[in-house]
């Protein structure tokens, strides 16, 4: 299976034609314990950098951009109730949610698991 | 920007796998690889080690006798600082002219002097300001030879009195010194978590820590959860629950001027702001500090803004502090709202990216706080 990495710490999951999104562990770990998450509505047409979910952990709160042009298909609402789903299991369980988009070969600018471990030193 | 100034913890912190942040001048632990979550929650469970050594600790001793000490410093407060016991402490806050809060402190009756405590943003101020203000009654006196730590919970008492047994004896705001291996103590039963706990000054505070660590049931604990402590506990955090622009009645500490500092009481007024804070006490204010319950789990901080309808309108108050309270498992909040809006249940709307959601002024604290009176 196929995961991409951006440098805002986003991970892509190419699943069928979707693309599923997440945040990494080190990004989890960073935001320290996560007690809300505010999910996009389903249907939502978004751009690169739109911002599309709101994390609020016990510390502050972050914003999760779009990381590619397309449409948000479906949302993780798991979220809503347990929002510790993303300190637990940031790369399962704790997906945001699910873009439809035109051309895949786009993931292709991101990095790998390699390059972005590297990256997070 | 100076240098960030260290506390004689930042070694042990540091080992600990500390976060180091700057706060108050300090490079100071926001929190250890716990976490803010579960440090709160050991906290309440356990007993938590927090490093206070960045407040001010000052002795204040006196030039012409304890009494004309105890009536100057009780000049600069609408506390009573008269009739204090030796052996005792208390809440007080420094006012400004305009009623507004300097700082507040914690001070005690040592005997032969008053110890104080005050905020590590404010130190600088508040010991200029007793430097003039009791230029005539006392030596003021920085004191910087010594670590200060707070260890709160309901395991504080056992931890500590392995190394201090008569503190097992100490009730709520009694102070006492104890020699130890780590020099001579001075310990309050106090803190500011809403917990049972003691506040401790010790010369060889990397000796004590490390000793009340290795107790079973101690854990370190950050100013992550240092903040949600004291938020559940309805106190104030200096800088955002009360400023120099807010009265001690605004805040919601009336409870801290007793009768003989009031209208027609027998020390009536003769502190900074007098006429400004026992004209309020006589007449509402225009603002005062409520509590508040965000109703969805989206979490109110600082600087939202209240509105008195979900369609808006003016402005009707502010968050001053808010986040979400691990042990009351909900966001929580407390703020500024006029009178007429702070009664209990009051129906609220916040504004939070937009949109305004509903929130209701609550009781404080939001955890019943669980001192040894």
């Amino acid at each position: 299976m196929m995961m991409k990495y951006t440098e805002d710490h986003e991970w892509l999951r190419v699943e069928g034609d979707l693309v599923v999104v997440g945040i990494t562990e080190h990004a989890a770990t960073q935001l320290g314990d996560v007690v809300f998450v505010e999910l996009p509505e389903p249907e939502t047409v978004v751009a690169t950098g739109d911002e599309v979910v709101v994390i609020e952990s016990v510390k502050a709160a972050s914003d999760i951009l779009a990381p590619i042009d397309g449409e948000i298909v479906e949302v993780n609402e798991k979220l809503s109730d347990k929002p510790g789903l993303v300190n637990d299991d940031a790369t399962g369980e704790a997906w945001f949610f699910k873009m439809k988009i035109d051309d895949m070969s786009v993931l292709d600018q991101f990095m790998s698991e390699d390059e972005y471990n590297e990256l997070i030193g | 920007m100076a240098e960030l100034k260290r506390t004689g913890l930042y070694d042990l912190h540091v080992e600990l796998g500390a976060k180091m942040v700057p706060f108050a001048g300090y490079e100071m632990p926001v929190q250890y690889p716990m976490g803010v979550m579960k440090e709160h929650l050991h906290c309440r469970a356990h007993a938590g080690l927090f490093d206070v050594g960045h407040m001010g600790q000052v002795i204040l001793r006196p030039k012409a006798g304890m009494d004309a000490l105890v009536a100057g410093l009780e000049a600069m407060m609408p506390v009573a600082v008269q009739g204090l016991p030796e052996g005792r402490q208390r809440y007080g806050l420094f006012t400004n002219s305009t009623g507004g809060i300097i700082d507040d402190l914690m001070f005690a009756n040592r005997g032969d002097h008053l110890f104080v405590v005050v905020n590590a943003g404010r130190k600088d101020g508040d010991i200029a300001h007793m430097k003039k203000m009791l230029a005539a009654v006392a030596e003021v006196k920085e004191v910087t030879d010594r670590g200060l730590v707070a260890l709160q919970g309901p395991e504080a008492e056992d931890a500590l009195s392995a190394l201090v047994p008569a503190a097992r004896d100490m009730r709520f705001m009694d102070v006492m010194s104890a020699d130890t291996v780590f020099g001579e103590l001075w310990v309050s039963r106090s803190g500011y978590t809403g917990e049972d706990g003691f506040e401790i000054s010790v010369p060889d505070v990397d000796g004590f820590a490390r000793a009340l660590l290795a107790t079973e049931g101690v854990e370190p604990i950050g100013l992550g959860a240092r903040d949600s402590l004291r938020l559940e506990a309805g106190l104030c955090l200096y800088g955002h629950d009360m400023n120099d622009m807010i009265t001690p009645v605004e805040a919601n500490l009336s409870w801290a001027i007793p009768k003989p500092r009031r209208s027609g009481g027998e020390r009536e007024g003769g502190f900074p702001g007098a006429d400004v804070i026992l004209a309020q006490l006589a007449k509402r204010p225009e603002k005062l500090r409520v509590g508040l319950l965000p109703e969805t789990r989206a979490p109110m901080r600082e600087g939202v803004i209240l509105f008195a309808a979900a369609e808006g309108g003016d402005a009707m108050g502010y968050v001053t502090s808010g986040g979400f309270g691990p042990s009351v498992e909900t966001p929580i909040a407390m703020g500024y709202v006029p009178p007429m809006l702070s009664t209990v249940g009051t129906q609220l709307w916040g504004e939070v990216r937009g949109k305004r959601l509903p929130v209701t002024v609550a009781a404080l604290p939001f955890r019943p706080s669980t001192y040894k009176r």
